[in-house]
């Protein structure tokens, strides 16, 4: 045992000075195998940098109007022009990212802890209860996405939390049918019946040989969902009962009092529009390009949008 | 064989249907007690707060609350909407065609779109009108349709001068007028389902072009559209059929947008309404109706699977 310690020691620092290059090299190949894919990570790549750099990106705060500056075109000092309220274009598309992203991510990360829990043990268990958890995925991905969330927003009342929260139960329900199915594939492997001969407890198989190596599927199935998310977001911004105001939001941005201003004002129409769409189809790309390249075996498994 | 196929999936059919009332049923007993009491203070529901929960049934053992619910379902009694005070049934009688004509037709331009395009992406797989329409087809379902609506509305205004009309035509007032309002609607609706579509029948297609029968044809000297048309088409379009049925759900899903957005007064715009007025009986009503005609076209989608497929039958 303490040899092959050993061993080990000497060659980790070996593998160590060889992990960055390695990382840089497999991005490079990627880019180059992908380049659609590498165009949706940069798309991703710049949302990301507006959401967390907004206050420093944006010319003024979101909410501030402008005087003098009412319906004003795109110029050199307001990018994408100004809306009815006097208020720049450009730093209300910025701070939207923030709602999008912030959204985006926890339903995301939520709903993946949700399907892995329900999806791992769904495949682990097995039995009734599988069948049991299976048909009730079944029944929820029969409803309409929008009559879900919408009769769930109705209940729980509008807010960025109940939003997250019902997005996240919506999403959870196509994601653990696919993690199960990924579940199963690695139990058939050698390696858990000799964990499990060995007299490794259920948990410890669970959490040490399934999930990390249902781990790639998860993050494949969550890239793509994220475009899906941040589209329903926008939707249920859209028709408002998504996040409240005076927070921007690109699907708000386009309904409520500004409609009738946008044929004087189309910029007002074109520019909140174009985010949400650079968005999803840098998530939509990013996540096709991933499942490729990670996991082939998932082609045509469509869940989200992306199918 | 084909009947005890059909038993099979009536069989699976049910504890769908039953889960799936439960959901609809659970929804609005979610309620928060306060939330009957807002409901009655801002939208005058009812004299008092016990009247209200008793048209709610909320006043009942939930267990006979929901055989009594299930009960007047099967007689056909959905209850009472709060707000116009007319049966939902009567409610939804009057709007289900409004939706039924615009996801029908949505439906169609989908598949006018996304097979010829798909097929022509899976024939020429890899070359530049393969990205393109690999690309289009990502696009499509980025672009939420609701700004399509909305440029479509803004855009030809500020070019033309001309805007699509906005508002319902009754089909006795002008049979033509009611049909063509429908065209836009449905057009927009289509285009993110054209998009799943297209990369599935694209997928498929090639899949089946790679086969040995689709080589034997080749060698036979039959020309590329008799191989892709006759041979090969055929045969990928079956799992098509059954993605389909999932589209149904996503187009009533921007049924609810787009509804709105044209002023047309089908379910979507509604439900959208319904929910806006808390009318809890509406609701229920709608989702209910939505998720049982979805069932049973996810059930009409795998029997005609397996007429169309034996091999389905026999697994």
């Amino acid at each position: 045992m303490a040899r092959y310690i050993e061993a080990v020691s000497t060659v980790e620092p070996v593998r160590e000075a060889w992990a960055l290059p390695r990382a840089a090299r497999a991005l490079l190949l990627f880019c180059r195998r992908k380049p659609l894919g590498a165009l949706g990570g940069i798309l991703v790549l710049v949302m990301l940098i507006m959401a967390l750099g907004a206050p420093w990106i944006a010319h003024y705060v979101y909410d501030e109007s402008v005087p003098g500056a009412r319906m004003k075109a795109p110029s050199a000092q307001f990018w994408m022009g100004t809306d009815n309220l006097s208020r720049d274009m450009w730093s209300r598309v910025v701070y939207g990212a923030r709602v999008s992203v912030t959204v985006g991510f926890i339903t995301i990360a939520l709903s993946t802890l949700i399907a892995m829990t329900v999806g791992v043990s769904s495949a682990y268990i097995g039995g009734a209860y599988d069948m049991a958890v299976q048909r009730i995925v079944d029944a929820w991905m029969s409803f309409p996405y929008l009559v879900i969330i919408l009769s769930l927003m109705a209940v729980l009342g509008p807010g960025l939390l109940n939003l997250i929260l019902s997005l996240s139960v919506l999403v959870s329900a196509s994601s653990a049918r696919v993690i199960r199915g990924a579940a199963l594939s690695v139990m058939e492997n050698p390696y858990i019946e000799s964990a499990r001969a060995m007299g490794t407890g259920h948990l410890r198989i669970v959490l040490r040989h399934v999930v990390p190596n249902v781990m790639a599927t998860a993050i494949i199935v969550a890239t793509i969902g994220l475009g899906g998310v941040i589209l329903a977001e926008s939707s249920l911004s859209f028709l408002g009962l998504g996040v409240p105001p005076p927070q921007p939001s690109w699907g708000a941005m386009l309904a409520g009092s500004g409609r009738s201003y946008m044929q004087r004002a189309p910029w007002m129409a074109i520019f909140p529009g174009l985010a949400i769409s650079l968005a999803v189809f840098g998530f939509n790309m990013l996540g096709d390009a991933l499942r490729d390249v990670l996991d082939p075996r998932l082609r045509g498994t469509g869940t989200g949008p992306a199918r | 064989m084909l009947r005890r196929y059909l038993l099979k999936r009536l069989v699976v059919a049910i504890p769908s249907l039953v889960i799936a009332s439960l959901i609809v049923f659970t929804l609005p007993r979610l309620l928060p007690g306060d939330a009957v009491q807002l409901m009655m203070e801002e939208k005058a529901y009812g004299k008092d707060v016990d009247d209200l929960r008793h048209k709610l049934g909320l006043d009942r053992p939930i267990y006979i609350q929901y055989f009594a619910w299930v009960g007047n379902i099967l007689r056909g009694d959905l209850g009472e909407s709060l707000w116009t005070k007319r049966t939902v049934a009567e409610e939804l009688g009057m709007r289900l065609p409004i939706t039924l004509l615009l996801g029908g037709l949505a439906i169609c331009f989908a598949i006018i779109i996304a097979i010829p395009i798909g097929v022509l992406s899976a024939v020429r797989a890899d070359t530049m009108r393969d990205y393109v329409a690999r690309s289009a087809a990502i696009v499509g379902l980025s672009v939420p349709s609701f700004w399509i609506a909305t440029l479509v509305i803004v855009l030809p205004a500020i070019w033309w001068g001309w805007t699509p009309h906005l508002g319902f035509t009754e089909f006795s007032k002008s049979p033509v007028a009611h049909v063509l309002q429908f065209l836009l609607p449905a057009l927009i609706l289509g285009i993110a389902s054209a998009a799943g579509v297209m990369r599935l029948t694209r997928a498929m297609l090639l899949e089946v072009l790679r086969q040995d029968y689709v080589r034997t044809a080749w060698a036979k000297g039959l020309r590329e559209g008799v191989v892709v048309l006759k041979h090969s088409l055929k045969n990928a379009l079956i799992p098509v059929v059954t993605i389909l049925g999932i589209q149904l759900a996503q187009i009533f899903s921007g049924t609810v947008i787009i509804e709105s957005i044209f002023q047309l007064p089908g379910m979507g715009r509604f439900l959208f309404d319904a929910i806006n007025q808390r009318d809890y009986p509406v609701i229920q009503g709608i989702n209910l109706l939505v998720v049982s005609i979805i069932v049973m076209m996810n059930l009409l989608v795998d029997l005609l699977y397996a007429v169309l497929d034996p091999r389905i039958r026999y697994s």
